[in-house]
């Protein structure tokens, strides 16, 4: 790799900027990233397939990948709601709603996690409601699911604003002008223009999931096989001191993570090449 | 009030019954996943009274918490600040080769896992790690320490400020930086009285993020702190502490502290994006005078 001039530049400072960006992101990200991947040579492939396949580690990528995978789905269909009725309606409190979505963005994860524990739990506002019905979420995957809607939540919100601020008006007019219905120009004109977005924010939202520990572990219960997920497995492994398996399901966490970093690039020069066409 | 809707405006939006419809389930979803849980933070923190909630700020475990945290913002902001403004300068301002791979690499520490961002340190550091006899034997203290919590919050906030200014330095070009260089400025001064008075809305709200993000990481800093009372425990695992202790109105004491840190982000995120409309509006209001 050589990141070299493509074209001389008048403005000074590229040697610098770029010599010391590098050398940071060297110290700072890339040696010690670099550490989990050497650290696993210590195994032999077997010994590495042994630990991440056991049942117990299973079970845990069954409920990280499953409720991520819910949760990323339940903020993609209420997040284009929310983006909708923010761009297109005007409603009473509607800036102060706009400026909480990002909420979940600062709020500390531990906070989240024991508010929502205290919220949905059997005897919370919400829990003590949903336990009259036989429903029961904290300490269960609910709880899990409920957890990851929270913090992964602005995502969707905030990739399809913009795109839906920016759809030009025209073409709705157009539509209608045509003879189509409300619902036919959503379904064939606003939905494909929404498409890039919503797959950029679902693909975010679930990227963020998969490896979020602060609010899960406090409303999960934390069952082995039943409520655990995978980085609460990894922390406990390193608790028992066992630094080779927690070492190993995080590598398998970070190649995950990585092709999924690789997807989101790939949906969003995708996006922007629509939006450019 | 149907009367004042005209045709074309009927066509190109929605009947008022599915508006109201939209407008109730999107208040409704975020009522139940947003506003009660910011509300429950505050009614569980007073809810034994203003007695205890001020006793469990005023606890010394809780103060030595809050130094901690404070100390590792005002660590990894700035550090982090540098970096976002060279970085920028660099991939904004210049076109060279394999630039996509180092925007890339730059969002890594955003897909990696809190968990494993704390585990990438204790193999670095830990007693079995790479660094770890060379450091026992000069009897340094990185894991389990300040300085652990440290790198661990660098590492987590490491992208924010640099995510922030890659659009939008890409977006303003280059122009104004070349006419000053012409007309004689140093690259210093260009920077100084060009580029930042540009960037520095976006640079603002990137601080803002990162701070937000550095006070409140837990996950990260859970694995290398070692849960040391009144010295290695931040205020999130100060909240956690309590709350395993069954120290409920304390532990939500300590997280309506974090939570009004919270929100006023949120209220200086608002006044950045407002400030930033007023900029551009008196730009394109200049624009049309001439």
């Amino acid at each position: 790799m050589q990141f070299r001039l493509k074209q001389r530049s008048v403005l000074p400072g590229f040697n610098l900027a770029l010599g010391y960006t590098l050398l940071y992101m060297g110290l700072i990200v890339l040696i010690p990233l670099s550490a989990a991947f050497i650290k696993t040579t210590d195994l032999s492939w077997t010994e590495f397939w042994t630990i991440v396949t056991t049942p117990r580690v299973l079970a845990s990528y069954q409920l990280t990948f499953g409720a991520s995978f819910i949760a990323a789905m339940i903020n993609t269909s209420a997040g284009l709601i929310i983006a909708w009725v923010l761009v297109r309606y005007s409603f009473p409190g509607k800036r102060l709603v706009d400026a909480m979505v990002d909420l979940p963005f600062a709020l500390p994860t531990a906070v989240a996690g024991i508010a929502l524990t205290a919220l949905y739990a059997g005897n919370g506002w919400i829990g003590g409601v949903l336990a009259l019905i036989g429903i029961k979420i904290a300490f269960t995957p609910l709880g899990v699911i409920v957890a990851l809607v929270f913090i992964s939540m602005p995502f969707v919100i905030r990739t399809v604003q913009p795109v839906l601020e920016d759809l030009e008006a025209e073409v709705e007019e157009a539509a209608a002008c045509l003879g189509a219905t409300r619902w036919q120009t959503f379904r064939w004109i606003i939905f494909p223009a929404l498409r890039p977005a919503l797959l950029t924010g679902f693909t975010l939202a679930f990227a963020r999931c998969i490896g979020e520990y602060g609010s899960v572990i406090f409303i999960a219960g934390n069952l082995p096989m039943v409520s655990e997920i995978t980085p609460l497995l990894i922390v406990t492994k390193l608790e028992q001191y066992d630094y080779r398996g927690a070492t190993a399901i995080a590598v398998v966490m970070l190649v995950i993570s990585f092709m999924l970093l690789l997807l989101i690039n790939l949906l969003q020069w995708w996006s922007r090449r629509r939006h450019a066409a | 009030m149907m009367a004042t809707i005209s045709p074309i405006e009927r066509a190109v939006s929605e009947p008022p019954r599915i508006r109201r419809l939209l407008i109730g389930l999107a208040l409704v979803f975020l009522t139940l996943f947003l506003f009660l849980p910011l509300a429950a933070v505050f009614y569980e923190a007073l809810r034994k009274g203003l007695g205890v909630y001020f006793a469990a700020i005023v606890d010394p475990d809780a103060l030595a918490a809050i130094r901690l945290t404070l100390l590792c913002a005002v660590i990894a902001v700035p550090l982090n600040l540098v970096f976002g403004i060279a970085a920028a300068w660099a991939v904004a301002k210049f076109e060279f080769h394999s630039k996509s791979v180092l925007i890339t690499l730059i969002d890594l520490p955003f897909a990696v896992s809190p968990v494993i961002a704390g585990l990438i340190y204790v193999l670095l550091f830990g007693a079995q790690g790479w660094l770890g006899p060379w450091l026992a034997a000069h009897d340094i203290k990185i894991l389990f320490a300040v300085p652990g919590i440290v790198l661990a919050t660098v590492f987590v906030t490491f992208p924010f400020i640099a995510r922030e200014l890659i659009p939008l330095m890409q977006e303003q070009g280059i122009q104004e930086e070349e006419a000053a260089l012409v007309l004689g400025a140093s690259g210093w001064q260009t920077f100084w009285r060009i580029t930042l008075p540009n960037i520095k809305w976006g640079l603002l709200y990137g601080v803002v993020l990162c701070t937000a993000r550095a006070m409140g990481e837990f996950g990260a800093v859970s694995v290398v702190s070692g849960h040391i009372r009144g010295a290695t425990n931040t205020l999130p695992l100060q909240v956690e502490i309590l709350y395993n202790e069954y120290q409920f109105a304390a532990a939500f004491a300590v997280a309506s502290l974090l939570t009004v840190l919270a929100l006023v982000m949120l209220a200086v995120k608002s006044l950045i994006e407002w400030q930033a409309r007023q900029t551009r509006r008196a730009a394109l209001a200049m624009k049309g005078e001439f």
